[in-house]
């Protein structure tokens, strides 16, 4: 009856619910930061571009790099367009087996974000899930994660990724892996990380558990794991964000150094690592660009996502508001 | 005060009369890109393992750098009144390095263990029936017919110590490819002119220079240490050189050759090696397991193999990858082999539309799927061309999936039975400087002793017969027909895709001359 009575809410006219939700976040305290610091603007505009020309690649490459047929040894060790001996067709010159520099540019970024942005989910979702299992539960399970955490840090990622990528192609090795490899990164970069996410989790969980919005939860008799999932994890939401942001550059990193090692992607599809690698063979005898471009674009896409990755951090710190 | 810089004097005169001394303690530093596989001397018959095994053992004889069959455990050698008896005339007093004396036993030995299954030299001895010691210094071989070649193919074949052997529990040849350990995969104890003082595997590994050893009044000897190390990365190996940190790089990658040339205090050494470089196919199983195309075998279909051939460029390839460092090839024979000629290198024409043409009449119109193995250490610029002929395959609509690793896991794919692969990348050197080598280890019928690196399956039994042939027919002009028959059945039949001769380019510091062997074997003990 109460309900015939009571005055719908106010409804918002059709076009505005993202509007005013636009509007609330221009106003934020999160966006406020951000306007305010050029850099953290610029690093921001550089990130969105690289990860944009290269989730675009297939449309603004001049060439596909990896459609082999297209590749001509007669374009090999072109330099880029503007020296001398430059080829219009191919701005930032040639590698050693006729590809467009630029275009293998894009098409390697791409590869790596998408090994980068997977394999942080990856990790995210084991070590937030282990992480808040470990600090709900607490006791032997506790223990146990959190031991078998503190083994896997006294390793380099890189070993842990090595590893996992080591003994997977081992296993693999008989079937034919076509887009087998990129799972095989994915899987060995995601594991190498989770570490950091469930120790953080962990410890926001330990905090949450025993707050009163916990206890209430477990007295009308949820189920753990839709406190843990529903009550506690909004709570444990924002450091992980940072910590994501932040893994995501070491992911595209890692990545790369596993593909300069040879053990990444297959060199018919390079991605920015295999790029670095093979240029790196003929710095010596002058063809600079092949390493150059390829090294400049990684650079650039780490320290602009470590740049967000750094501003976040502060600006979701309560302490240094 | 006068008393100390007079003793100071002094003592940086001593010290420069030390040094001058010592100036023939000279020690070399050498890089190259892969290290020996063992030591054990019978387990892999594969380049760099043998040519670090040649600085510390030694086999009855050598090929020196011009190609030469010179004595060396052996001082002569003569087929004897029997035509199916060799004699070898041994050298007296050698030691080994453990002070053994080298002697009839040790050649028995060695000869007997390089036939045992698991040893990878075995395919060269094929032809001994029986190895018998007539006194200390004299050996039989008799062979199963008449062989005179036979000297030729024990130009690798390294001379153990037996009561060595026998202490240490190596009598039986490691196994490689199953992985396989024994004492003599780490240690060494040759008669040749260095020693080893360390090794680590794939890092370093420390020679000395033998003082004892039996050569030292006729070879320089003039290197006192080799730190002989494995340096993978192209760039890595340069850079050393450029900076001094090593005195002789075996592989110049080619791209770098121009920078090292002009570089003060090095030089380059160029030649051309007894070696070519193919591709080998699976040309008949029923079934690839890395290809698309189920219940039937591409490669199987002779057309599917004539359009691979002539779809590589090789030209192209010799001048992007190689630069300029490879002779293109239409042969899997290097010109230094008995039983080459120029008609069988002839180069197959670049032609992709009849290369379409022959795949759409083998029944793939939109060509197919496969794997190709390669390896990225072993040969010059190797990962290069396996890129640049899969982007050539891809032209005629064979997409190539490449698996670029170290040459371990590589040669251990081929090795195999059954083999690992279906499509690989293979460079053969022919240390024999006969065609026999190539059919025995390349087309015969893997089983046995024979077919070794065979990885094709291919399986001619008249053809096996014909090889087997000719390890006891003395008659060279009847030989040498058989060789070009043999030739012209294979080559029609297309099983090797070949690519290039190999050419080399040693990278070294001015005051150094080491010459470029084909073998591609330095013999340090020559070197002033």
């Amino acid at each position: 009856m109460a309900r015939t009575t009571e005055t719908p809410p106010p409804q918002p006219t059709p076009s505005s619910p993202w509007r005013a939700r636009l509007a609330a976040a221009l106003d934020s305290d999160l966006f406020y930061s951000f306007k305010r610091s050029k850099l953290v603007v610029a690093a921001a505009v550089l990130a969105l571009g690289i990860v944009g020309a290269a989730f675009l690649a297939p449309l603004v490459a001049p060439h596909n790099p990896h459609d082999l047929a297209t590749l001509d040894l007669i374009n090999a060790n072109i330099p880029p367009a503007w020296e001398s001996q430059g080829d219009h067709r191919f701005l930032l010159g040639t590698d050693d087996q006729g590809r467009d520099i630029f275009s293998t540019i894009l098409y390697g970024t791409r590869s790596s974000l998408l090994i980068g942005i997977s394999s942080v989910l990856l990790a995210t979702l084991l070590g937030v899930s282990l992480g808040l299992w470990a600090g709900y539960a607490g006791g032997r399970i506790d223990s146990f994660v959190m031991r078998l955490a503190d083994v896997q840090l006294t390793f380099p990622a890189i070993l842990t990724a090595l590893l996992i990528d080591g003994v997977a192609l081992a296993i693999f090795r008989n079937y034919r892996l076509e887009g087998g490899k990129f799972w095989i990164l994915v899987v060995a970069i995601g594991l190498a990380y989770w570490v950091q996410y469930a120790r953080t989790v962990r410890g926001v969980t330990l905090v949450e558990r025993d707050k009163e919005y916990v206890q209430a939860a477990r007295l009308i008799g949820l189920r753990p794991a839709k406190i843990m999932f529903q009550h506690i994890l909004p709570n444990v939401l924002s450091p992980v964000l940072v910590i994501a942001t932040i893994n995501l550059a070491l992911a595209i990193i890692t990545e790369a150094t596993l593909s300069f090692l040879g053990v990444g992607l297959p060199p018919t599809e390079p991605s920015l690592g295999t790029m670095i690698q093979v240029g790196n063979k003929y710095l010596f005898s002058g063809s600079w660009w092949m390493v150059a471009f390829p090294g400049l674009t990684l650079a650039l896409l780490a320290l602009a996502v470590n740049l967000l990755g750094d501003w976040l951090r502060d600006a979701l710190n309560p302490k240094l508001r | 005060m006068l008393t100390r810089v007079i003793f100071r004097s002094l003592a940086t005169a001593a010290a420069i009369m030390l040094a001058t001394a010592a100036a023939d303690a000279r020690a070399l530093k050498w890089a190259r890109t892969a290290d020996a596989l063992t030591l054990d001397p019978h387990a892999q018959n594969e380049g760099p393992t043998h040519n670090l095994m040649h600085q510390i053992y030694e086999p009855l004889l050598i090929r020196d750098a011009a190609g030469k069959i010179i004595p060396t455990l052996a001082v002569s050698w003569k087929i004897t009144t029997d035509p199916k008896v060799w004699e070898f005339k041994l050298r007296q007093g050698v030691k080994f390095h453990n002070g053994n004396p080298f002697n009839a036993d040790d050649v028995v030995f060695s000869l007997k263990r390089a036939q045992q299954p698991t040893s990878d030299m075995k395919g060269l001895l094929t032809s001994i029936e029986d190895v018998i010691k007539v006194d200390d210094h004299t050996v039989h071989v008799k062979t199963k017919g008449p062989n005179p070649l036979l000297p030729n193919s024990l130009t690798n074949l390294f001379m153990m110590d037996r009561e060595w052997s026998e202490a240490n529990n190596t009598i039986t040849v490691q196994d490689y490819k199953g992985k396989k350990d024994n004492f003599a995969v780490r240690n060494a104890n040759g008669t040749g002119p260095y020693t080893v003082v360390s090794r680590q595997q794939d890092i370093e590994t420390v020679l000395k220079r033998n003082e004892a050893y039996w050569g030292k009044a006729e070879v320089p000897l003039g290197i006192s240490d080799i730190i002989y190390t494995a340096v993978k990365a192209d760039p890595t190996r340069v850079a050393a050189l450029l900076a001094g940190n090593v005195d002789f790089v075996q592989d110049l990658p080619v791209q770098d050759i121009e920078r090292v040339e002009k570089a003060a205090g090095l030089k380059v050494n160029f030649g051309p090696e007894n070696r070519t470089i193919f591709f080998g196919m699976d040309v008949s199983s029923p079934e690839l397991k890395t290809s698309n195309i189920k219940g039937k075998n591409p490669f199987a279909d002779k057309r599917v193999r004539q359009a691979i051939n002539m779809s590589i460029d090789r030209e192209g390839i010799k001048r992007a990858v190689m630069r300029g460092q490879s002779v293109p090839a239409g042969v899997i024979a290097p010109p230094f082999v008995n039983g080459y000629t120029k008609a069988l290198d002839a180069l197959p024409k670049v032609d992709i539309a009849k290369a379409k043409d022959l795949l759409k009449d083998a029944g793939y119109p939109d060509g197919f799927q496969i794997t190709l193995h390669c390896p990225n250490d072993r040969y010059i610029n190797d990962e290069g061309i396996c890129q640049a002929s899969a982007s050539m395959l891809a032209k005629i609509g064979i997409k190539v999936n490449l698996v670029a690793q170290p040459r371990g896991p590589h040669f251990t794919l081929i090795q195999k039975t059954p083999p690992e692969t279906e499509f690989y990348m293979v460079g053969w050197g022919v240390p024999t400087y006969d065609s026999q080598y190539i059919f025995s280890f390349l087309y015969h019928t893997r089983g046995g002793s024979e077919g070794s690196w065979n990885a094709t399956r291919y399986s001619n039994a008249d053809l096996d017969a014909a090889i087997k042939s000719l390890s006891s027919e003395i008659d060279i002009a009847k030989r040498n027909a058989t060789i070009a028959r043999i030739w012209s059945v294979v080559h029609g039949e297309t099983i090797y895709i070949p690519l290039h001769h190999q050419m080399l380019a040693y990278g070294m510091k001015k005051d150094l001359d080491i010459p470029v062997s084909p073998e591609n074997t330095v013999f340090m003990k020559f070197v002033k």
